[in-house]
């Protein structure tokens, strides 16, 4: 599972519904190693103006067929990272590094699992949605978003799942509102053992509090801002409870973990939510790694492209 | 073929490119990337006398050829650097610079200490004393020439015999003054430039992009300011061996460092971006050299012409 540098040939590119972009990269040695809930970190362009790399969580792997292992990525445009991955057509190359961080962990034992994407975050849920399937999970899905154009994914998310909601926050497409407000009686109704949830942190947060309540285990995928996406420059950290040794106090008893090694994919329970809020107040853009819960794929605004998960 | 063997002060380096410090962790991550025995060197993530946690995220943001960060130097302490790095390092045949700091001169001390007893094998110690000075109101280590010597000249005592390159700030009036400091304290030479201070807004929520409201600025966009703290010091203290670092993106920057008058350079930045960038960037020097035949890079520290 150790990470690569290596390079991949664009074999497509294309527009995914309104608002994103889709990226399918050849790319083998990676394609053939990913696991969902991972993510590639995409040098964009030699440009010395936007240096740093921008995290996308994979969307899709693509392990058979004429173009076996391909991984494609979607993203939608933040800043000049995106803005240049948009650039990009078949046959162009691009330097990645990858796959990077702990993926999502599948249940040992047939299990009802209930996906909860919010906006392009959805991205690595798809990922797994299909490794859960092949493994005879039952999927669920929960799709929310501003808009339906905001939406990913949520006819795929239909074919695949055996319940699947959206919600809007305006009412566009499935139900006005956000996914935790039907979050509580989908797990009643589906009758959920275990929730993946990426996308936005508030989200994130708001999910794993509701998950708390009703005793299911929750793994989400954070999108944090990334300067490396390889471990070295603790950019990426996020504040994690562990259970207090002898004579510390619960406050020590939290520690910095990086999202792009020890992440993205988390215990949502660990999590000390309110410890992240400074994170929320900043739109970090693109530096987040797609497909990470935290940010998705197309980090453009330079502040903003830096983290990985959601997209 | 060139050969890039370098001697810095009382080191020989098998090549003059190092990775900086705080940008290569303590070389575990990069070894999947690269052989750290190809490396000049790792000064690797500044270690304190009890565990750092850090500052709260954001810690980074891009910024217009460059990065701002304010991490607070996370660490695990120089007792676990001592335990579980460093042998680590040794065994890759890694040459190691540790790299130290604390918000007292007591702490600084304290570290030097323990490396003295525990750190055999260590080539040398980077001393980063862009630290907030708890005892002079927070004001940075290497703001102040009476702080910097301090600092120094108790860390060389504790340290006897091991190399010491105090890191010296660039958000200083007179970096000369700050350089007489730190070698009147001892050092053994010098490491130009830290990173420079920065901020920036995010203007649609009036906050700042770092939780610390103000980090340090690395990458190419501070690559000029380094060339110039290295072309002073150098022209003032010629004799004084410098690693040369700040905005290295490639072999020509390191080249740039170099003729400024710096023995060897360290890669910071554009480590994040490539982890193997300091093999591409010695290559770069090697067929530099080639290309102008030159055989020893000893020839090109600071061979900057300057007219009149």
């Amino acid at each position: 599972m150790t990470m690569l540098l290596a390079s991949g040939e664009v074999l497509s590119h294309k527009k995914y519904g309104e608002h994103y972009h889709s990226l399918t990269i050849v790319t083998p040695d990676i394609g053939e190693r990913v696991r969902p809930g991972q993510f590639v970190s995409i040098r964009c362009g030699e440009n010395r103006a936007s240096i740093l790399r921008r995290p996308f969580s994979v969307y899709r792997v693509h392990k058979r067929g004429g173009w076996a292992s391909t991984i494609e990525i979607v993203f939608d445009i933040r800043g000049p990272g995106t803005t240049h991955l948009s650039q990009l057509r078949g046959h162009s190359i691009v330097d990645l590094i990858g796959p990077s961080g702990r993926g999502f962990v599948l249940p040992k034992r047939r299990a009802h699992c209930l996906l909860v994407g919010g906006g392009i975050g959805a991205a690595p849920l798809f990922f797994l949605a299909d490794e859960l399937r092949n493994e005879g999970h039952r999927v669920d899905v929960i799709l929310g978003a501003r808009n339906s154009g905001l939406l990913l994914g949520a006819i795929e998310a239909r074919r695949l799942a055996s319940v699947c909601r959206t919600t809007t926050e305006d009412g566009s497409m499935g139900d006005t509102g956000r996914v935790t407000d039907v979050l509580s009686d989908t797990i009643r109704r589906c009758e959920t053992e275990v929730v993946y949830a990426c996308g936005p942190h508030p989200m994130l947060a708001a999910v794993s509090r509701i998950c708390l309540e009703q005793k299911v285990p929750i793994q989400v995928a954070v999108e944090e801002l990334m300067a490396c996406g390889y471990g070295v420059c603790m950019t990426c950290v996020m504040p994690l409870r562990r259970p207090p040794k002898r004579d510390e106090s619960p406050e020590d008893a939290v520690v910095y973990a990086r999202s792009c090694t020890e992440g993205p994919v988390f215990n949502g329970a660990q999590i000390v939510w309110n410890g992240a809020a400074d994170l929320v107040a900043v739109d970090q853009g693109e530096l987040t790694p797609a497909g990470a819960p935290t940010r998705h794929g197309g980090i453009e605004d330079p502040s903003d492209e830096h983290a990985p998960p959601g997209n | 073929m060139a050969i890039l063997t370098s001697r810095l002060g009382p080191l020989d380096l098998q090549n003059p490119v190092l990775a900086a410090s705080g940008t290569f962790g303590a070389g575990r991550e990069g070894s999947v990337f690269v052989n750290l025995d190809e490396l000049g060197g790792i000064i690797v993530k500044s270690m304190t006398v009890t565990p750092w946690k850090g500052k709260p995220t954001p810690r980074m943001c891009e910024t217009p050829s460059g990065m701002l960060n304010a991490i607070g130097i996370q660490n695990k302490g120089v007792d676990r650097f001592i335990s579980e790095d460093l042998p680590w390092l040794l065994k890759q045949g890694a040459t190691v610079f540790a790299s130290i700091a604390g918000n007292t001169v007591d702490e600084f001390v304290r570290v030097a200490d323990k490396l003295r007893t525990g750190g055999r094998g260590i080539a040398a110690v980077e001393v980063n004393i862009s630290c907030p000075n708890l005892e002079d109101r927070n004001n940075m280590f290497s703001h102040s020439p009476a702080a910097t010597a301090a600092v120094v000249g108790k860390v060389k005592a504790a340290l006897k015999r091991v190399p010491i390159f105090p890191k010296l700030s660039p958000n200083v009036t007179s970096l000369s003054k700050i350089a007489e400091a730190a070698l009147n304290g001892g050092a053994d030479g010098l490491s130009l430039v830290n990173t420079v201070f920065g901020m920036a807004i995010d203007v649609e929520t009036r906050r700042p992009k770092l939780a610390g409201v103000v980090g340090g600025l690395s990458g190419p966009a501070i690559h000029p300011i380094a060339v110039r703290a290295v072309h002073e010091i150098h022209s003032n203290f010629p004799h004084v061996p410098i690693i040369g670092q700040g905005g290295i993106a490639g072999a020509e920057d390191a080249l740039q460092l170099i003729l400024a008058g710096a023995s060897a350079v360290a890669v910071g930045t554009m480590n994040f971006v490539d982890p193997s960038a300091c093999r591409t960037v010695a290559e770069g020097i090697a067929s530099y050299m080639d290309r102008h035949h030159v055989t020893d890079v000893a020839e090109l520290v600071g061979a900057l012409k300057i007219e009149g």
